[in-house]
């Protein structure tokens, strides 16, 4: 083989445009977002930032929009409550079971939604439990919480065990122990977890849709629109800022955890997962 | 004394794993195990009737409508895995092998992105580019190159395959990556030294290495996309139904919750066989690796 044959060139240009793919059809968003033509199709037509008017305006949308948020900011932070514990027990302590009580809990992970989703819909209709945002909350935080027991379980491994005795030495009870010292370290695996669920529950729609009865949030009311033409640039305004908004997230919850990895003196691997 | 310690120490990590453990018991297993007993009961109008039968799963196992979409199901999702890891697999490389340690990061963001943005969206993107009135068509009736928009492009298995290839695509990379990380570069080194080419190198050293990412991945990608309903819906255009739109329609649209149960536990069997399967490989790859 010939010297410098294998640089990676070849690779390079595969990953670059491996990554166009990904992102060219996520690319379609803003450039119909500010498109006045109404029909999505090139050439362009002209500028215009109707559609966001458009979709500020719509009520329904605003109502899918809060209902949304509530159920997403509630998942979050339930379903990081709960990852807290799993991930503090299964880090630090060895109990009778352990394995199959933290594969249960992980099982959301690999089971596909629509079985989570048909199962508690089953249950929830046979107990006569009515359909709200309130039992979404309760699938969202099932389906979130093993994203953050894995975050968590990181952030909780790394802590060195030793500071928590100090603090005991020094005189503190456990839980102010746990809150003075713990908590403040693990405190961005706390937040990253909190932004994950949170983005994974903004995002998640089979569960919403089953499970929501008429209340309507951003998943399934994008949903319902995609059989009318007339309201597919409105939908790309909306994803454009689902898009924005992501990404914002995202760069937070990577900051986060890079500031914790540093915080704890550990070397960055890369990854969420 | 030890023992002692032990029991202070279990009853703790008990104490703080039982609210997570409940929650998953209520919302998770309790609901599996209504559907599992549902499984086996009748139909009645409007009801279930507490009477065991084996009739559903015999309709399962016969029925020509279900063994189409479960075989459908079984090769979008298989024809999706394997797209979707292979064409992964030279780009984890790259980032593992080719990249600088500090630029890592970077690249790792940039291609959990689109993983992290609206799944749906990402779906709805599809029917925009590939519809009867989307940006294809739109754009080449436009430009005059044809004058009937192309009806073959959407609402067919190849454009099913193409949506979830794309939207599941990040998920390959990422357990790759992690396993090439691993690797230790001066097995390379030796491979090298004993006078293999570079080629039978990563064929006898890096690929077996690899290959409990790629398992990882092919499970991580298969499980979610033989479940998948909406692209079926939406990119199927509702007649091409898999797995989930079956379990759907008999559960809501026909009320038959008995046949609908017996579906979704077949469904979760064939999930659960096929992980085993691909576990069991795991094991022999982790064992060479002894």
């Amino acid at each position: 083989m010939r010297p410098g044959a294998f640089d990676g060139s070849g690779l390079r240009i595969y990953t670059i445009l491996y990554l166009l793919f990904l992102y060219a059809p996520i690319a379609l968003l803003p450039i119909f977002a500010f498109n006045s033509g109404t029909i999505i199709a090139f050439p362009l037509q002209g500028f215009t930032t109707g559609w966001f008017t458009q979709m500020w305006e719509n009520a329904t949308l605003r109502r899918a929009l809060a209902n949304s948020l509530t159920i997403a900011v509630s998942s979050a932070i339930l379903a990081t409550c709960l990852g807290i514990f799993a991930a503090r027990a299964s880090t630090r302590f060895e109990f009778p079971g352990k394995g199959g009580i933290m594969g249960l809990i992980m099982v959301p992970m690999v089971l596909p939604e629509i079985i989570v989703a048909m199962s508690l819909l089953v249950v929830l209709l046979g107990v006569g439990v009515n359909l709200s945002i309130l039992t979404v909350i309760v699938g969202h935080t099932l389906i979130c919480m093993p994203y953050g027991i894995a975050i968590l379980s990181t952030a909780f491994s790394t802590l060195d065990k030793s500071l928590e005795e100090a603090a005991y030495d020094l005189g503190e009870t456990k839980w102010g122990a746990f809150r003075l010292v713990t908590l403040p370290l693990v405190m961005p695996g706390i937040i990253s977890s909190l932004l994950i669920s949170f983005t994974i529950s903004l995002d998640e729609f089979i569960i919403a849709f089953f499970l929501s009865g008429n209340e309507p949030t951003l998943p399934t009311y994008i949903f319902s629109q995609l059989r009318f033409p007339k309201q597919i640039p409105t939908i790309m305004a909306l994803g454009t800022v689902l898009v924005a908004l992501s990404i914002v997230l995202l760069a937070a919850g990577e900051y986060f955890r890079r500031r914790g990895i540093a915080k704890i003196g550990g070397k960055d691997t890369g990854g969420f997962l | 004394m030890a023992r002692r310690g032990l029991d202070a120490e279990a009853k703790q990590g008990l104490t703080l794993i039982a609210p997570p453990f409940l929650y998953a018991l209520l919302v998770l297993a309790a609901p599996v195990l209504t559907i599992l007993s549902y499984s086996f009961l009748k139909d009645g109008y409007l009801e279930v009737i507490r009477e065991f039968t084996w009739a559903n799963y015999t309709q399962v196992f016969t029925d020509p409508i279900v063994r189409t979409v479960m075989l459908r199901s079984l090769f979008v999702s298989g024809l999706v895995t394997l797209v979707t890891v292979v064409l992964a697999f030279p780009v984890a490389y790259y980032v593992s092998f080719m990249v600088r340690p500090e630029r890592k990061s970077m690249w790792l963001f940039l291609i959990t992105i689109p993983f992290w943005t609206s799944y749906l969206i990402r779906v709805f993107l599809w029917k925009v580019i590939l519809g009867y009135n989307g940006v294809i068509n739109s754009s080449l009736t436009g430009l005059g190159i044809i004058d009937e928009p192309l009806t073959f492009i959407l609402y067919n298995v190849n454009a099913m395959v193409l949506t979830l290839a794309h939207a599941y695509a990040p998920f390959a990379i990422l357990p790759i990556f992690v396993a090439l990380e691993k690797i230790d570069r001066s097995l390379l080194e030796a491979g090298r030294d004993l006078g293999e080419s570079r080629l039978m190198t990563f064929w006898r050293v890096t690929l077996p290495l690899a290959m409990p990412g790629v398992i990882a991945a092919t499970l991580i990608v298969f499980i979610p996309t033989i479940g998948d309903y909406v692209t079926p819906e939406v990119i199927g255009g509702g007649k091409i139904p898999m797995i989930a739109n079956l379990i759907q329609v008999q559960m809501l649209a026909l009320d038959n919750r008995p046949l609908g149960s017996a579906l979704a536990v077949t469904a979760m069997l064939i999930v659960a066989a096929v992980s085993v399967v691909f576990l069991f490989v795991n094991r022999r790859f982790l064992k060479v690796r002894q």
